[in-house]
């Protein structure tokens, strides 16, 4: 194949970038309304809900105050409602649920990306996948009745040894001949393992995807430097992933917020403003919306609207934190989009 | 930043090197013949290192629960045997080896155990809802009966859940019936038409895949049941859930479409296609195994759902086949208001309905895998 070169462009100053799509014909511009259309449909729905949730924490916040935020008491008898108790019962949960999963995510996630046979990788991320697509009321069930008694039982053990800080008091004798193990079910912690089963999935997939893309240049040159493995998991894969590992435990975060049946099956409701994650009793927004939405009026209705509306800002912050995190670090280099 | 160094020589990569570094073609017979050492896999001996370091551990463990200690209990025994095991092959490793070989057999080791933890949890998951849920299944009658007139000491033979089954299929159907088209819908705009106006939509509908379920069923619950008077029924059900996949789906299904390589799209416009033609014959046929994909997944989260279906179905303990005439169950609902009833056969039934649940979810999973797998050299 030959082609001729001219020697000389001709001038072309005036050149400027045809306009693609000149004369539309009518198919074509039924397809750009068409899914227009379709777009403000879904920006209506969507953006409607967003705005909806926000108006109906106006009449809430003109009733109950800022104090709606710090009021640890639903008592709609007493007309007394506040978030306060369930909010930081909400993130005890998740921070039970982060203790567990985060640990378990990263190194699942080293072990998938660095050290299994390259055979059973693609098979590991599909069952990480699909441990992510099991329904959270199977968590929901397994946390309630598999896990709950050796949970319990590894929470006393806790409340016997470690039970001076306060983290892990329990309003109970932890020596007492009989162990009181009702005082140590229904809690913040057993409902916290069942919410880490579904955090780990979504973190150790995304840090998964960061750490198969550090780059093979550094690592086989930290190899040929002689260091060990953990030497270039140290030095190479874990600093070019820490976008990734910060991203994905946060999105993790955001889906142990939001979760509501597991917990509803596991934990026994209760309204005390308290940090004591081993003991019965704690609740969430989540819980609560499920809970209550039953018998509320129409005002206590706008007040579960106004807490659920603060739990998606709560979620949609996070998100919206971990996707900078995730692509402002250099992971996301020379990835697609 | 520091490197751990491997302290140990490393002689066999040595001659390797020299002769790709010898100018002169000739005499690299002349070099000893060395078997690469293979860098991934580990030596003899440090597989019998390994083996013993487990056995070791393993009958110490025992040693120290079942004699010394009065530990019972199987998750202490692991516990026990995990840590002795772990401090035995870093003595077994330091008496041979530095300090960072030391480390790197420790973390290697705590690495693929916590991996194996998360195995075990996931399969003892699977494991445990169908060891528990199989005795409804081996009845028939729970895949074709209801529940209308059963009580809660009425055998496994009677009764069954296809008012639950039926009332998921219709509930989903619906939900993916309006999440789908519009989703894709979406999507399409957003990657193929673009401007400013796609990314207000693509920000909006980024930040509402961050909705909690139970927010999206309480939105419905307000407007739909509260605010326009609609029955609890299937309909609204469907709606909540379509609320919810919808953004799930646009999100997954832009996602699919922005890898679509532009060169084809270049490519279909170059030969004179109208644009609405490039993305149907070109756009769409490439990206059918991701978007295959991107609905399974939503259909397969929406069918596990439980919390906006709380809020708007209501339960019924009989078949209901019209979406829009008042309550209906559906899997996970019936899961979750018999699960908590307290009576022991309600209860099996639960579990029964959770197994079939979670069969669903697997075989939805691995058609959604199956599709997605990219053919033999595509690539």
């Amino acid at each position: 194949m030959s082609t001729t070169l001219r020697s000389a462009l001709p001038e072309a100053e005036e050149d400027e970038p045809r306009d693609l799509w000149i004369d539309e014909s009518g198919s074509d511009r039924a397809f750009v309304l068409g899914s227009r259309a379709i777009a403000a449909t879904v920006l209506a729905i969507t953006a409607g809900i967003g705005l909806f949730l926000a108006f109906s924490a106006v009449p809430t916040f003109g009733r109950y105050g800022f104090g709606f935020l710090t009021e640890t008491q639903w008592q709609p008898e007493a007309d007394i409602l506040g978030i306060g108790a369930v909010l930081i019962g909400t993130f005890t949960i998740a921070a039970v649920a982060l203790l567990f999963a985060f640990p378990l995510s990263v190194m699942t996630a080293l072990y998938i990306a660095e050290y299994a046979p390259a055979r059973i990788k693609a098979t590991l991320v599909s069952l990480v996948d699909l441990m992510a697509a099991v329904p959270s009321i199977i968590y929901g069930l397994w946390g309630f009745t598999l896990v709950q008694p050796h949970a319990s039982a590894f929470a006393l053990w806790l409340h016997q040894h470690l039970g001076w800080i306060p983290f892990f008091r329990v309003d109970a004798d932890p020596n007492a001949a009989v162990w009181e193990q009702s005082r140590y079910t229904a809690s913040a912690f057993v409902a916290g393992i069942a919410v880490a089963m579904m955090v780990v999935p979504m973190a150790c997939a995304v840090m998964q995807q960061v750490f198969s893309q550090a780059p093979p240049g550094e690592r086989e040159a930290a190899f040929a430097l002689g260091a060990t493995h953990w030497g270039v998991v140290r030095t190479v894969v874990l600093p070019f992933g820490k976008g990734g590992i910060i991203g994905g435990t946060m999105l993790g975060l955001g889906r142990a917020l939001g979760e509501t049946i597991a917990v509803v099956l596991i934990i026994s409701p209760s309204f005390d403003l308290k940090i004591k994650p081993l003991e019965i009793g704690t609740n969430s927004i989540s819980a609560l919306i499920a809970g209550r939405f039953g018998e509320a009026t129409s005002l206590q209705l706008q007040a579960l609207l106004t807490a659920g509306f603060v739990l998606f800002l709560i979620t949609l912050g996070i998100n919206t934190l971990a996707a900078m995190v995730v692509a402002r670090s250099r992971s996301g280099q020379g990835a697609d989009a | 930043m520091s490197i751990d160094l491997d302290p140990r020589p490393v002689p066999v990569t040595a001659p390797v090197l020299r002769t790709s570094l010898r100018t002169e073609p000739s005499s690299t017979d002349s070099v000893p013949a060395h078997a690469r050492r293979s860098l991934s896999r580990s030596t003899a001996e440090q597989r019998f290192e390994l083996i013993g370091c487990w056995v070791a551990a393993l009958a110490l463990s025992w040693l120290v629960c079942d004699r010394i200690m009065p530990w019972d209990g199987v998750l202490v025994f692991v516990a026990v045997t995990v840590v002795v095991g772990v401090v035995l092959l870093a003595v077994i490793t330091a008496i041979d080896a530095g300090w960072p070989e030391v480390v790197d057999r420790i973390v290697t080791t705590v690495i693929t155990l916590a991996a194996a933890l998360v195995g075990l949890a996931l399969v003892s998951t699977v494991l445990f809802i169908f060891v528990k849920g199989y005795k409804p299944l081996l009845h028939l009658n729970t895949f074709f009966d209801d529940m209308r007139g059963v009580g809660p000491r009425d055998a496994l033979s009677k009764g069954g859940i296809a008012h639950a089954i039926v009332g998921s299929l219709i509930e989903v159907g619906l939900a993916i019936l309006v999440a789908i088209p519009l989703g894709i819908g979406t999507a399409i705009y957003m990657t193929e038409i673009g401007g400013r106006f796609a990314r207000v939509v693509r920000t909006i509908v980024e930040a509402m895949t961050a909705l909690p379920s139970i927010v999206a069923g309480l939105f419905i619950y307000t407007t739909l049941i509260v605010g326009l008077g609609v029955p609890r029924s299937g309909l609204a059900a469907a709606m909540a859930l379509g609320v919810m996949m919808l953004p799930i789906i646009a999100r997954a299904s832009d996602v699919v479409l922005r890898v679509v390589p532009g060169s084809l799209r270049e490519a279909s416009l170059a030969l004179g296609a109208s644009r609405w033609r490039t993305v149907w014959h070109i756009v769409l046929p490439t990206a059918r195994p991701g978007l295959a994909t991107a609905v399974i997944l939503g259909v397969a989260r929406g069918i596990g759902e439980t919390s906006p279906v709380l809020l708007t179905s209501g339960a019924a303990s009989f078949m209901v086949t019209n979406p829009t005439d008042g309550v209906m169950n559906s899997l996970p609902l019936f899961i979750f208001s018999t699960v908590r009833s307290g009576e022991p056969i309600y209860i099996e039934r639960a579990y029964g309905a959770a197994a079939i649940l979670l069969a669903v979810v697997l075989v939805l999973f691995v058609t959604a895998r199956l599709l997605a797998r990219p053919r033999k050299g595509s690539r």
